[in-house]
């Protein structure tokens, strides 16, 4: 087997056993990005020198017998969070030239579990968009098919593990943008429940949504991932006190005694591609097969996140997103003499269409007059959805459905409808708004070869079933072995 | 039209954008149709339904008021796009 397509668990153990070394793991990641990231663009900052190095101290560490399941593993990271002296540019030509002075926690803690951080990933600019094509610097395609977006924001991330230009990834999710990509691309992805994982050094776009996860090639590796980031941390005052159980322990006895819900809102909705549902509905039979009994359930309103969605996660842009103001970091158009002249200019110039798009829409619905009509209302809708996810798990213990409407779709087709890219968000934005964990794992192929996902969701502090659950299913339909074609 | 070409304008101007003609009237179209989108939740009766704003209940996560841990000054300057004697510089504003 190439080093490269291996997994973190399996690398974890050879490098253990001493069989092969970091440096050569990281060298084989290194000729892999620069023998097809060219076709793929999943990169915006490959940090050879630095990885090289890094490989090099966990190797000692490995030698010295100090090694975690993380140390010498060869990870991406997506572009919004921060790495010190290391560009961080949220895909956003307003932070082109951005170095952060300091470590998101994240990155601190991979850093101290020894993981080798190869680069920065590219996706939609500050986060929004569901197909990465909304960067500021460059397309990401789809390894499975280059005429295809690899979804977003996470795009590339997903793309990344999925061609195998690394070995795990962090992505962040706030309405989708792991679960999505993950699906899309045929990688595991979890956004685990808010405010389970520090938000500190991550980029803002929507503060109450976001939340940061891992995607990688098996649903193990996510939970790895997971347990080198989760836990309290005292800079973000969200993030909770909660015990963190060793999510890597996943009980793979069977599904005995598990009750599944499927919602009925999500069978019946409109667009839904047949395919997608074909494959969810046998994944549904393999999980009942293994022992876990299946009921309907009811989120009756599904109808209506998607607008709550488009009110809430603007409105948190538009003043998360006012700190570019051209002074303390970032791009300034230097042209202008006038004070307010240069915060318009730069801000102009800096974001891209869709950053400028939701900046008018959250502005508009943040301003006065409109305030209750908008936000107020969408706040409110948000306490009917997290009532019905609590009414469902009162009745199952995990939710499955699908992850995305479609498989991937072309590049460029919904590039001037954003109304339809939203949409297609569906089945993924409940989840942020009702702050529960969801994790997207492979569950079938479309007939013209597009991965399709599988969602399952869990009740608050959770993911243990999640994982539980799509361990057992990724087991028994076995199409992690599948790759993508670069040659 | 849901929003207008003024009000597009206005919203940019409060939100310290500057849109040009042509984006305007493109901008006005493409937020009109997702406010229309928006207007949904209309028929949703929320009377005497409490509000969101964060998924998980936390109080108040208080702190001793400690000075540890802060950036060395070069270190927060180092990315401003001009500096001079330790400070942020900005246009004349007076």
């Amino acid at each position: 087997m190439k080093l490269h397509e291996l997994t973190i668990e399996q690398a974890g153990g050879l490098l253990k056993n001493k069989e092969i070394s970091s440096v050569e793991l990281t060298r084989a990641v290194l000729a892999r990005i620069e023998a097809v990231d060219g076709k793929v663009g999943a990169y915006l900052t490959v940090d050879a020198d630095g990885a090289m190095d890094q490989a090099k101290a966990a190797d000692q560490r490995l030698a010295g017998g100090e090694a975690g399941p993380l140390t010498g593993i060869p990870m991406g990271i997506k572009d919004l969070m921060c790495t010190r002296g290391l560009r961080t540019t949220c895909a956003s030509k307003i932070l082109e030239n951005y170095v952060p002075p300091y470590d998101a926690t994240v990155i601190a803690r991979l850093k101290a579990a020894g993981a080798v951080i190869v680069g920065k990933l590219n996706m939609d600019e500050f986060a929004m968009g569901s197909t990465t094509e909304h960067s500021g610097f460059q397309v990401t395609r789809n390894p499975w098919n280059l005429d295809r977006i690899p979804g977003g924001s996470s795009g590339g991330s997903a793309a990344a593990v999925a061609a195998d230009m690394c070995l795990g990834a962090l992505g962040s999710d706030t309405g989708g943008s792991i679960r999505q990509p993950a699906s899309h691309c045929g990688v595991v992805g979890i956004k685990p429940t808010y405010g389970r994982v520090s938000r500190f050094g991550l980029v803002a776009f929507a503060s109450s949504l976001d939340q940061i996860g891992p995607l990688g090639k098996s649903v193990t590796d996510c939970a790895i991932m997971l347990d080198a980031i989760a836990g309290h941390d005292p800079k973000d005052s969200t993030s909770v006190p909660e015990p963190v159980p060793v999510f890597a322990d996943i009980d793979v006895d069977g599904l005995t005694g598990v009750t599944i819900g499927i919602p009925r809102e999500y069978t019946a909705a409109q667009g839904l591609d047949p395919q997608v549902g074909a494959a969810v509905a046998q994944a549904v039979k393999t999980i009942e097969s293994l022992g876990a009994r299946c009921v309907e359930v009811s989120l009756p309103h599904t109808d209506y996140a998607v607008a709550a969605y488009y009110v809430i996660a603007p409105s948190e842009a538009s003043s998360n997103l006012a700190r570019y103001d051209g002074v303390k970091y970032g791009f300034r158009d230097k042209e202008q003499a006038d004070l307010l002249q240069m915060y318009r200019s730069t801000r102009s110039r800096g974001f891209g269409p869709e950053v400028q798009r939701r900046i008018i829409l959250g502005t508009y619905a943040l301003s006065a007059g409109y305030y209750d009509a908008y936000y107020g209302k969408a706040s409110q809708i948000r306490t009917l959805i997290k009532k019905d996810f609590a009414a469902a798990f009162d009745r199952c213990d995990a939710i499955v459905s699908p992850v995305a409407p479609t498989p991937a779709y072309g590049i460029g087709e919904t590039l001037d409808d954003p109304l339809t890219m939203y949409l297609s968000d569906i089945f993924t934005l409940s989840a942020n708004l009702a702050g529960i964990p969801g994790l997207s794992v492979p569950c079938g192929v479309s007939d013209d070869g597009m991965p399709i996902g599988l969602q399952v969701m869990g009740r608050h502090f959770n993911e243990t079933m999640l994982f539980k659950v799509a361990r057992q299913l990724e087991a028994q339909i076995a199409i992690n072995d599948r790759k993508p074609n670069l040659e | 039209m849901k929003i207008t070409q003024d009000e597009v304008l206005h919203v940019a101007s409060l939100a310290r954008l500057e849109i040009d003609d042509a984006d305007v009237d493109r901008f006005a179209g493409q937020v009109g149709t997702i406010l229309d989108y928006v207007d949904t939740l209309k028929k949703v009766d929320t009377t005497g339904v409490p509000a969101t704003s964060h998924a998980i209940t936390l109080t108040n996560a208080f702190r001793e008021d400690e000075v540890k841990g802060q950036l060395d000054p070069e270190d927060a300057l180092a990315n401003a796009p001009e500096k001079e004697s330790g400070a942020f510089v900005v246009p004349k504003i007076i």
